[in-house]
């Protein structure tokens, strides 16, 4: 008799695994000194005049006033994009809304993409005089649904997993570093350190461009 | 359009009150009918209104870029949920918090929420809801689900219905109530939720308690129906009884109204069918087709309050007896609050890290923010919040501190903010670490710095200039010398709305602006009209006295040239409001004179506060406030077809018997609809609905069709004769068709009738 274990693991971890969707990219930035929010907001509002993502980009929300908080929110159908100051680290922030058809990698991939596309487009806007920039090694990744990815052991395991392929080819076999959110409430969500600094383009570079896909 | 969509239902099974489950499970249907075009966009509207599911702007399809009116082409297409509002258009959720009463896993369920759905801020409203922004239509099943599970609802939220009963946020604990409105207002909220009597109004009713005269905290005199609580000696007994103020027919709006006093005494057993009786004057008498005179307050200037005092006693005199009238106010006063640590006295020595700002920053904290207690030992502590916002994590915080220093309770307040009850005085420096700690720790509630504003342009369809622009712009320059200014002012109070309806409550502001717009140079210019000398203590007396409209970028300067003056030359011990009555209108408008043109050359008068777009008024939609006049008909015949659209997936599923069960009751349900035209009291007695049916419809050939005479009324009369046989699937194949064909001829029936008009 044939020992099909092997096949059967595979098969049943395959059923079990999570399919991660509303995707939350958020890219640190360095701040050498405090940015005013509301610089911000007539960008964003230019970025809604021109369309500029191949998301639908409806309106601005802004919250500025709210300490910690989710700033300057552009508000998409499929995803908002914003600057976000939550837990007081600043930060352009992809919050993709919408479900994604495609591999878990292939979703990861595209909102890794998009958020890096729209921090590109934040540093060359020549409002901000290039005050706003990645801090070059610090990225947060979400789930922002919590009954498909709830934040315990299980889900974090299989979003690791993911993330690892994800980041071999982000950082083109460069070396990082995990943290976690413990708090169970919270978003499951990870906080990755590089090893080494990378700019804006470099990631893009490695991510590669997009494949055509459907959106469902 | 959440991935878990189709997950939550059965994951909340079990977790969810049945009666809210199941309203939920309706309006699913609902939206599923609609989607297949099965549900008139008017009636959808009007059903989603009532589970609090509003409108947005640019909800049409359309927004003004500043630059063009840009087009919006969301993947729905052309399917709408309501006249003119694009399906996937982003809307708000508002979340009925009744007297504001919550606990620490609806805290956190309103994080989620707030994370999951909207873009991660939850805004406390002026009447203690909370409201959720770019929601998604498809998400809100299972939001409402989410809030159902934690023991919340956001049924009639909005639309024409009885609106959240608020209640002042220190019942219970402040030192000058009578006693503590809380049991009744929660008794009321419960009974009045989803009643019969309730379902027909031509616009909303909202009621409010407060436990005394003398402060601002329920704001009853604008309210449809306010309630004071009061003590009177019984003259039989010569024993101090407890009972209500009642007043009725007060509202902002563009027309401020005070309530008129129904009635000086009204005791605790007849509050509930006193409640109902109004009901049913409003929903009889009220107006139905003109909604700017729909509110209760016009209904009572037509009749005058005699008149109409004279019908609501008459009508409560009909009222069967209910036992929910006293049930639901005992079972409500069992669950009174009670402190979790013991009571205490403000450490002498207080350590506040942070040097002296930090002592500084605590001190005003202390004084504005906290209020004692008539409870010795424990004080009521405000969390003042920046325009009613608060973050996901700043809501799980504050679910952690209610659950380390209270028994897991905190209130929202109409000022919008949340107020910690039962905080014993001892804990004070510890709370304020923790708040302080998630950003909760501003100083100034209550004070000129906690300015209110409604959402305005930001996301209201009604929205002609950015209230909340300008809230954020002064609140940034307020804040700056708040604590330096003169004691008089510090405790002025400043309230925006972005137009004339009044859901900043700008008419009982010391300081109220509401949005207008004026054309200079042939250009539109954002405007607000100053209103000043409005009344916020005595639950909102008096209404201010509009002065002068003046460009939005100008609003800053009037607020210090007036503050400035009133220090300058207010009389000894003399209010604000008094100030206003003594220097008259005259002499105020040629004191803001120059501020009325835009400064010369200066192009940023021409956008808003908060918004760089140039201005236009293009973005303005039609409200849904008022919600869609849809007549108890037109509900119970789509009431009906949802019944049978539920009968045909069942019988898709194979339950043949309970599809044929399902689709008798939608005919029964259509009958109703016709026979309440005539008999608004029929109740849901089958026999007697068939029998009023046939005598009233049949008998008559009012229900007949042209072609097939009676022919679908005796689908009906056959199916209800033979209700207790068994069906097979065929038969039951049968009995939908049949269900199916008397419900259009209900429509038929129902076209083919002059509906009464019931003012």
């Amino acid at each position: 008799m044939a020992d099909d274990s092997g096949f059967l693991l595979s098969q049943m971890m395959e059923e079990l695994s999570v399919e991660f969707q509303h995707i939350n990219v958020k890219l640190l930035l360095h701040e050498p000194e405090p940015v005013d929010l509301e610089a911000i907001v007539p960008i964003f509002h230019s970025w809604i005049q021109d369309q500029v993502s191949e998301d639908l980009l409806l309106d601005v929300a802004s919250y500025g006033h709210v300490k910690a908080g989710p700033g300057v929110v552009l508000i998409g159908h499929e995803a908002d994009y914003s600057l976000d100051h939550t837990d007081d680290r600043l930060g352009l922030r992809y919050n993709r809304k919408a479900v994604l058809e495609g591999t878990n990698q292939e979703r990861f991939e595209r909102a890794m993409r998009q958020a890096l596309l729209a921090l590109e487009r934040l540093e060359h806007e020549p409002a901000l005089q290039g005050k706003l920039r990645f801090n070059g090694r610090d990225i947060e990744i979400f789930i922002n649904d919590r009954l498909i990815a709830p934040n315990c052991s299980d889900s974090l395991n299989q979003l690791e997993q993911e993330l690892r392929k994800l980041l071999a080819k982000l950082l083109a076999g460069q070396s990082y570093s995990f943290a976690y959110e413990s708090d169970p409430r919270r978003l499951l969500g990870v906080r990755i350190q590089f090893g080494r600094d990378f700019t804006t383009v470099d990631l893009i570079k490695n991510i590669g461009p997009a494949p055509v896909e459907q959106v469902s | 359009m959440k991935a878990s969509n189709q997950l939550w239902k059965e994951q909340l099974r079990e977790k969810m009150p049945e009666n809210l489950a199941r309203e939920i499970d309706i309006f699913e249907t609902e939206i599923a009918l609609r989607k297949q075009g099965k549900l008139d966009e008017r009636l959808f509207a009007e059903t989603r209104l009532r589970r609090g599911t509003y409108g947005q702007r640019y909800d049409n399809g359309q927004r003004n870029d500043g630059r063009k009116v840009q087009q919006l082409n969301f993947p729905s297409g052309r399917l709408t949920k309501g006249p003119n509002t694009m399906w996937d258009a982003p809307g708000m959720q508002r979340i009925k918090i009744p007297a504001g009463g919550l606990n620490a896993v609806q805290l956190e369920t309103v994080a989620e929420l707030a994370e999951e759905y909207s873009d991660g801020i939850a805004h406390v409203t002026t009447r203690q809801d909370f409201q959720l922004h770019f929601v998604h239509i498809d998400n809100t099943p299972n939001l409402m689900r989410r809030l159902a599970a934690a023991n919340i609802t956001t049924r009639e939220a909005c639309g024409n219905s009885v609106r959240n009963v608020t209640a002042c946020p220190y019942a219970g604990v402040c030192q000058d109530e009578s006693f503590d409105v809380t049991p009744y207002a929660r008794a009321l909220s419960r009974f009045l939720l989803g009643h019969p009597d309730c379902q027909n109004f031509g616009r909303k009713f909202k009621p409010a308690f407060s436990g005394c005269s003398q402060h601002a905290c329920g704001l009853t005199a604008l309210h449809d129906l306010g309630l004071i609580a009061t003590k009177r000696q019984n003259p039989e007994t010569g024993r101090e009884a407890i009972g209500f103020e009642m007043y009725v027919g007060g509202g902002l709006g563009a027309v401020p109204y005070q309530a008129k006093l129904f009635s000086s005494f009204v005791p605790p057993d007849e509050l509930l069918p006193l409640a109902q009786a109004i009901a049913r004057v409003f929903a009889r008498y009220g107006e139905k087709k003109n909604r700017n005179r729909a509110r209760l307050k016009f209904l009572i200037q037509d009749l005058g309050i005699e008149k109409f005092r004279e019908l609501v006693f008459e009508e409560r005199k009909q009222l069967p007896f209910d036992p929910r009238w006293t049930e639901y106010i005992e079972q409500a006063l069992e669950s009174a609050e009670a402190p979790s640590r013991s009571p205490g006295d403000l450490p002498e020595l207080v350590t506040i890290e942070a040097g002296e700002r930090g002592k500084e920053k605590f001190n005003n904290w202390l004084k504005c923010n906290t209020r004692p207690q008539r409870q010795p030992g424990y004080v009521t502590v405000t969390v003042a919040l920046p325009l009613g916002d608060i973050t996901a994590n700043q809501l799980r915080s504050l679910a952690d501190i209610v659950r380390r220093f209270t028994r897991e309770t905190i209130r929202s307040t109409v000022e919008q903010n949340f107020a910690i009850r039962w905080v014993s005085k001892t804990d004070l420096p510890e709370l304020y670490r923790a708040l302080d700690a998630v950003g909760l720790g501003d100083a100034g509630s209550g004070a000129l710095v906690d300015i209110a504003a409604c959402p305005g342009t930001d996301t209201c369809k009604l929205g002609i200039s950015s209230s909340r622009g300008l809230a954020a712009e002064l609140r940034k320059r307020v804040s700056e010398k708040s604590f330096q200014s003169d004691e008089a002012v510090q405790k002025l109070h400043i309230k925006i709305s972005g137009c004339f309806n009044s859901c900043g409550q700008h008419h009982v502001a010391d300081l109220g602006f509401y949005g207008v717009s004026r054309k200079i140079a042939g250009y539109a210019v954002p405007h607000f009209q100053v209103v000043l000398g409005g009344e916020w203590e005595h639950n909102g007396s008096s209404y201010g006295l509009p002065v002068v409209a003046v460009p939005s970028k100008n609003i800053p300067q009037v607020v210090s040239r007036l503050t400035d003056r009133f220090v300058s030359d207010r009389r000894s011990g003399e209010s604000f409001k008094d100030f206003i009555k003594r220097s008259g209108k005259t002499a105020l408008k040629t004191m803001l004179e120059d501020l009325t043109r835009p400064a010369s050359g200066d192009r940023s008068f021409f956008s808003d506060w908060g918004d760089p777009r140039e201005y236009s008024l293009g973005d303005m939609g039609v409200g849904e406030c008022a919600g869609e006049v849809v007549s108890p008909l037109d509900f119970g015949l789509a009431r009906a077809e949802r019944e049978l659209f539920e009968a045909q997936l069942e019988f898709e599923k194979g339950e043949a018997e309970q599809a044929a069960k399902r689709a008798l009751a939608a005919m029964i349900t259509a009958a109703k609809a016709l026979v309440q035209l005539e008999n608004p009291n029929i109740g849901d007695d089958h026999d007697r609905i068939v029998s009023e049916f046939r005598s009233r419809y049949y008998d008559t050939q009012k229900f007949f069709d042209p072609f097939a005479g009676g022919k679908f009324a005796n689908y009906l009369f056959d199916a209800y004769a033979t209700s207790a046989q068994s069906h097979t699937s065929e038969s039951s194949r049968y009995l939908l068709d049949e269900a199916q064909l008397f419900i259009d001829a209900a429509h038929s029936c129902s076209n083919r009738l002059e509906t009464p008009v019931t003012v």
